[in-house]
C-alpha cells in the first residue's frame, strides 16, 4: 500500500550488530566524589534480537541504555551503532546518526500534548527533514504496526495509558530507526497494558530491530531472547532461552 | 498434588479408561504434570478400594480388554469436599531451594551469592521457557492450559523476587564489615 521500505526491510550489515559496546566504563564526576556507573561492560545486540537488562537500582541499568543510544558518551571503551564507532563523530554527526538509528521509550512518555498522535509521531521525521505528507504516511503505518491505527487523529489525552505509551514507541520507531531502546516503558501501567507493551516490543524484535529493555519485571525480562544481570556497573550473569540462542 | 482427585474429576464427566484419563489429565494441565499410565492404573486401583470408583460393568471391555472405570456416589462426595477446601501450606511439599538457600547461608565455605546468580539464571531461562510455551497457545487453547501456565509464570517470577531480596539482605552486612 506505501511505496516506503519498513524499517524492518533494511538489510542488516553482515554479521554485525545494531549496537555494540566493548569494554564499556562510565565514571560520574571526579576524584573522591567519582561515581563507577558502569564498569568494563559488553554487550551486543543484534537485529531482531529483544535483550532485557535486569539489576538493583543503581546498578548501572539506565546508563547502560543511554550509552548504547548515544544519549551518554562512555569514559572509556567503545559503541559502536550500526558499525559507526561514536567516539569517531563530531557531535553533529552523532547527533545525527541516533536520531536516524535509534529511538527511546521512557515512562515519563513526553507525547506533546495539543499535537495529535499521528503528529506526534510524525514530528522526529519532519525534524529529520521529510515533508509533512511523507512524514505523516509513514507515521500511520508505524501507528498500525502498534495497533493504533483508528486513533492517530485523537490527542495524547484521550487515549489510555497503555495506548499512550503504545504512540511513544510508535515515534521511537518511526522512519529507518533499527535500535530501540526502553527504559521500563511498562513501569506506570496495569498488568494487561504492560503486556500489550511487551508484545509490541516481541513483535518489532521479531521484525528485524534490535531492542535493549531495561525492566525490573522479570515477567517482561522473560520475553527477551537474552537477560542480562547487571550488578555495581558490572554484568554479572545471563540467561539466553531455548537452546538455540544458547552460545 | 492430587491424581487421586484429577481423575476422580475426570470420572466425574463420565466413564472413562485408564489411558484416557492420563491424556485429558495431561491435556488440562498443559503437560506440566506428565503421568505415566502405572500411575493411573495404581491410583485407580486404590480409588476402587476405597468404594470411590467402580469398574463400568455397562461399559464393555475393549479390544485389548482394557476396563473402563465410573465415579460412584462415594467418590462425587469426596470430589466436592475437595473444591470445597482450600489448599493449606501444610499440604505443599516443602521448597527444596529454600532449605538450599537457609542451608547455604548457615554452612561455612559455601558461596551463597553464587548459588543465587545460578539459581537467578536457571529461573530466569525457565521463565523464558514458560513465556515462549504461553505464546504459542493460539485461541483455541483451553483456558485450564493457559491458567496452569500463568500459575507457572507467577511462581518463577516470585522466586526471581525473592532472589533478588536474598541478594539486598545478604549484601548488607558485608558491605558494613568488608
Amino acid at each position: 500500500m506505501t511505496e516506503n521500505r519498513s524499517p524492518d526491510r533494511l538489510p542488516a550489515p553482515d554479521g554485525e550488530p545494531v549496537v555494540r559496546m566493548t569494554g564499556v566504563v562510565r565514571v560520574h564526576g571526579e576524584g573522591t566524589g567519582a561515581v563507577h556507573a558502569l564498569r568494563g561492560v559488553s554487550l551486543d545486540v543484534a537485529a531482531g534480537e529483544l535483550v532485557a537488562v535486569m539489576g538493583p537500582s543503581g546498578s548501572g541499568k539506565s546508563t547502560l541504555l543511554n550509552i548504547a543510544g548515544g544519549l551518554d558518551r562512555p569514559t572509556e571503551g567503545s559503541v559502536a551503532l550500526e558499525g559507526r564507532e561514536l567516539r569517531d563523530l563530531a557531535p553533529k554527526q552523532l547527533a545525527e546518526l541516533r536520531r536516524r538509528s535509534a529511538g527511546y521509550v521512557f515512562q515519563d512518555l513526553n507525547l506533546v500534548p495539543s499535537l495529535t498522535v499521528a503528529e506526534n509521531v510524525a514530528l522526529p521525521r519532519e525534524l529529520d527533514g521529510v515533508r509533512t505528507a511523507k512524514a505523516r504516511r509513514e507515521a500511520l503505518a508505524v501507528l498500525e504496526e502498534v495497533g493504533l491505527a483508528d486513533l492517530g487523529d485523537r490527542f495524547p489525552d484521550d487515549l489510555s495509558g497503555g495506548q499512550r505509551q503504545r504512540a511513544a514507541i510508535a515515534r521511537a520507531l518511526v522512519g529507518e530507526r533499527r535500535l530501540l531502546l526502553a527504559d521500563e516503558p511498562t513501569g506506570a501501567l496495569d498488568t494487561r497494558a504492560g503486556d500489550e507493551i511487551i508484545q509490541v516490543l516481541r513483535q518489532r524484535a521479531d521484525a528485524g530491530a534490535a531492542v535493549l529493555l531495561v525492566t525490573h519485571e522479570p515477567r517482561y525480562a522473560a520475553w527477551a531472547d537474552r537477560v542480562v544481570f547487571l550488578k555495581d556497573g558490572q554484568i554479572v550473569d545471563s540467561a539466553a532461552a531455548g537452546m538455540e540462542t544458547a552460545r | 498434588m492430587s491424581v487421586r482427585h484429577g481423575l476422580l474429576a475426570l470420572l466425574s464427566r463420565g466413564p472413562r479408561y485408564g489411558y484416557q484419563l492420563r491424556a485429558e489429565f495431561e491435556a488440562s494441565t498443559a503437560t506440566t504434570w506428565p503421568l505415566n499410565i502405572g500411575q493411573v492404573y495404581t491410583t485407580l486401583s486404590r480409588l476402587e478400594r476405597d468404594g470411590l470408583v467402580s469398574r463400568d460393568d455397562q461399559g464393555d471391555q475393549d479390544e485389548q480388554g482394557r476396563v473402563r472405570y465410573a465415579i460412584t456416589p462415594e467418590g462425587r462426595d469426596e470430589l466436592d469436599r475437595w473444591f470445597a477446601k482450600p489448599v493449606s501450606r501444610a499440604d505443599r511439599p516443602r521448597d527444596e531451594l529454600v532449605i538450599k538457600l537457609a542451608m547455604a547461608v548457615t554452612t561455612p565455605g559455601v558461596d551463597v551469592a553464587a548459588v543465587i546468580r545460578a539459581q537467578r539464571s536457571a529461573t530466569m531461562r525457565g521463565l523464558q521457557e514458560l513465556t515462549r510455551a504461553l505464546r504459542s497457545l493460539d485461541a483455541s487453547s483451553e483456558a485450564a492450559q493457559r491458567l496452569v501456565i500463568d500459575s507457572m509464570i507467577f511462581h518463577a517470577e516470585a522466586e526471581q523476587r525473592w532472589l533478588d531480596h536474598c541478594e539486598a539482605v545478604l549484601a548488607r552486612p558485608s558491605e558494613e564489615n568488608p
